[in-house]
């Protein structure tokens, strides 16, 4: 085995991990959110694995740092401790049986619809996955989505503010 | 280098994962963070797909990053908006359980 693949499976093994923990720490929100941030990261390092070194880098920084804190600062504004919420209806275990299995129904439709052998690049083009490539075809081919993506992030800063404010005056 | 089916399974994995996140936990932040993992796994999935498709350095294809990129900004814009929707649940309704939520649920 070579680094790359000790590394993919190190980091796979720890993002699926942690996203498992994610989904399971019942008791404590800000727990699962710190699984988060653990995924997020070993994708990070996936991504390096695979060339897509600003993909990385802006996985770093948006999500595990920007996104999260996001979260975790509204855990803290909400003094959200736990999830233990009160009496549940009697049949809500089998409803979470027929949620996890409809989920891994849809696991095991993906491994199927998933195309089994992949062609295998010999040599990268010069560059590949570098701040100049992407950045050029950001601002030629893809001006107009930037754009779109630009008013986007707009709308959604007024339409947070809005929506958190106290009371629209 | 590692098999790409090996990445597009793990994508295929977390992707689960976040389903199984939506559908099983009550809390809405933790929904939240679910379909915050799903997204990332899609991510994922277009990074390897991308990394196999490379292009030639005369033109070097680029479109499983830029759509990344642009996953980002949507999940951003989404978490920020839905953060805002949680605040002001919580300051209505005193409570992140969905359950108390279900006017609209038949």
């Amino acid at each position: 085995m070579t680094v790359e693949s000790v590394l993919f499976y190190a980091f796979a093994g720890l993002s699926l991990l942690s996203a498992l923990a994610m989904v399971g720490f019942v008791r404590n929100v800000v727990a699962g959110a710190m699984s988060l941030v653990v995924t997020m990261i070993s994708l990070a390092g996936i991504y390096v694995l695979l060339e897509a070194h600003l993909v990385a880098v802006i996985q770093i920084m948006v999500y595990a740092g920007a996104i999260l804190v996001l979260f975790l600062f509204v855990i803290m504004l909400l003094n959200l401790r736990s999830d233990d919420f009160g009496p549940v209806r009697p049949w809500q275990g089998v409803l979470k049986v027929v949620g996890a299995a409809v989920a891994l129904g849809i696991f095991v439709v993906l491994l199927g619809v998933l195309p089994d052998t992949l062609p295998e690049v010999a040599e990268l083009p010069e560059g590949f996955g570098g701040f100049r490539v992407i950045g050029v075809s950001l601002f030629t081919d893809y001006v107009v989505p930037v754009e779109v993506a630009g008013f986007l992030l707009l709308a959604a800063i007024v339409g947070a503010v809005i929506l958190a404010k106290r009371s629209i005056d | 280098m590692v098999p790409i089916e090996h990445v597009t399974a793990l994508s295929a994995a977390l992707f689960t994962i976040g389903v199984i996140g939506v559908l099983v936990r009550r809390n809405l932040i933790v929904i939240l963070m679910s379909v915050e993992l799903m997204l990332n796994a899609v991510n994922l999935a277009f990074v390897g797909f991308n990394r196999v498709w490379a292009g030639t350095t005369e033109q070097p294809l680029l479109d499983g990053h830029v759509f990344v990129l642009m996953v980002i900004t949507v999940a951003a814009a989404e978490v920020a908006v839905g953060l805002g929707i949680v605040i002001a649940l919580v300051r209505n309704r005193d409570s992140v359980n969905i359950e108390d939520v279900s006017i609209l649920r038949w």
